[in-house]
């Protein structure tokens, strides 16, 4: 969540509620749900690194409220975080190390390991199809998710080819 | 013979070009019943496409049984299948397959038009169709003029003009970007929500899920034939099936 906060700091200095109502607003559902104490503790080690640096404003009928801003080596951290490409997917190896494995020992029939994966993508697809999303960032987190998903039921498809 | 709506028995096609023979389907046994809507999977080369065009009679079997509602079907004529192919049978395809040079309203009137209805009855379906669809505004256009999801969608109004009882498919979204193969797939799962038989060869897992059966084809025959999985649905929605990272 580092860098989250790091980014919606870039943008103004805020308070940690703040950052909390921004990031449901932005991402929507899509988020895993942000905890204040989180973002709290988050903040607070961002401090003790000197990305950010805050101050206590006074407020009349409230506690006083602490206010984050980027430092320079914030920023910069942040410079690194969106220049550099993310990293792809990973292959579900698990399920191929399966699939490889377990018919050397005789455990499974490959033709059955590939059905029964297979019958579980396509339920996880049917999940996700019924799914409604909230916001615009949390449609497009489906449909990479089912895009990926369909990726993997083709290469399950291959996998079929060249080892049954 | 079963009560199924469809059934095949052996099903098989041969394709021959001396010397060589090739079996693009060798003995396919399936059963899909009166509303339900089955899914045909496999890689290409499978043998998915050629078995669906036999179910629909565009292609002859080189051996097996073929029963549509009660019927061997297999040993018609030519005629003989386009007649019940008016009646119990519509097909849609991937590239749409629209005549270019009627209008929208045209190409879904035709079919009722060709198996007996009035111009009144066929007019009345056809608005019926165009509307649940969306395009009652496009009526008088040329299919050229649409894009491909819209076109998709004149091909599944005239698939259902006459009310068929099997619907069959090949590869209705593949050549559909993902915001029209969606708007597509829902009116497909519509369409089976109202008790519509279907039959759909299809490589997109989108669709596939929302079938009650998935059947997957391997070298021509059937290697798995199972319902779709029900799995607990997400809890937390969309939370529950990405995550992000930082």
């Amino acid at each position: 969540m580092r860098l989250h906060l790091l980014a919606l700091l870039a943008k103004e200095p805020a308070h940690g509620y703040e950052l909390k109502l921004a990031l449901e607003q932005t991402f929507g559902e899509a988020y895993p749900s942000p905890n204040i104490g989180q973002i709290y503790v988050t903040l607070k080690r961002l401090e003790q690194d000197g990305l950010v640096r805050s101050e206590d404003v006074e407020q009349t009928t409230r506690p006083n409220k602490r206010v984050y801003e980027l430092t320079p080596a914030g920023r910069e951290t942040l410079r690194a975080w969106v220049d550099e490409p993310s990293d792809g997917p990973r292959i579900r190896d698990e399920f191929f190390t399966k699939l490889v494995l377990a018919p050397l020992a005789g455990l499974a029939d490959r033709m059955e390991l590939i059905n029964s994966q297979r019958r579980h993508y396509l339920g996880i697809m049917r999940n996700l199809t019924g799914l409604t999303p909230s916001s615009t960032p949390a449609g497009l987190l489906i449909e990479g998710a089912i895009l990926h998903l369909q990726a993997d039921l083709d290469w399950l498809e291959r996998c079929q080819e060249e080892l049954v | 013979m079963s009560t199924a709506l469809l059934c095949t028995r052996g099903l098989a096609k041969v394709y021959r070009s001396d010397p060589v023979a090739v079996e693009a389907v060798r003995g396919v046994d399936i059963e899909v019943g009166t509303g339900e809507f089955v899914a045909i999977m496999g890689p290409s080369g499978s043998g998915k496409s050629t078995l669906l065009h036999m179910l629909g009679g565009l292609e002859p079997a080189t051996r097996g049984e073929i029963w549509l509602r009660g019927r061997r079907v297999d040993q018609l004529s030519t005629a003989a299948w386009a007649i019940l192919r008016r009646r119990h049978v519509g097909f849609v395809f991937q590239f749409f397959n629209l005549l270019s040079n009627m209008t929208v309203a045209d190409n879904v009137e035709l079919p009722a038009l060709l198996a007996g209805a009035t111009p009144r009855q066929a007019r009345r379906r056809r608005e019926e169709l165009l509307g649940e669809l969306g395009l009652a505004d496009q009526a008088g256009t040329a299919p050229a003029r649409l894009s491909g999801g819209e076109q998709q969608r004149v091909a599944l109004a005239r698939a259902l003009a006459n009310e068929p009882s099997l619907l069959l498919a090949d590869e209705p979204t593949g050549n559909l970007d993902s915001t029209n193969a969606r708007d597509v797939l829902r009116l497909l799962q519509r369409t089976h929500e109202r008790g519509q038989a279907m039959v759909l060869v299809t490589h997109d897992a989108r669709v596939a899920s929302r079938a009650d059966r998935v059947l997957h084809l391997f070298d021509g025959m059937v290697a798995d034939d199972a319902p779709v999985l029900r799995l607990p649905r997400p809890v937390n929605g969309v939370r529950d099936v990405v995550e992000l990272h930082g």
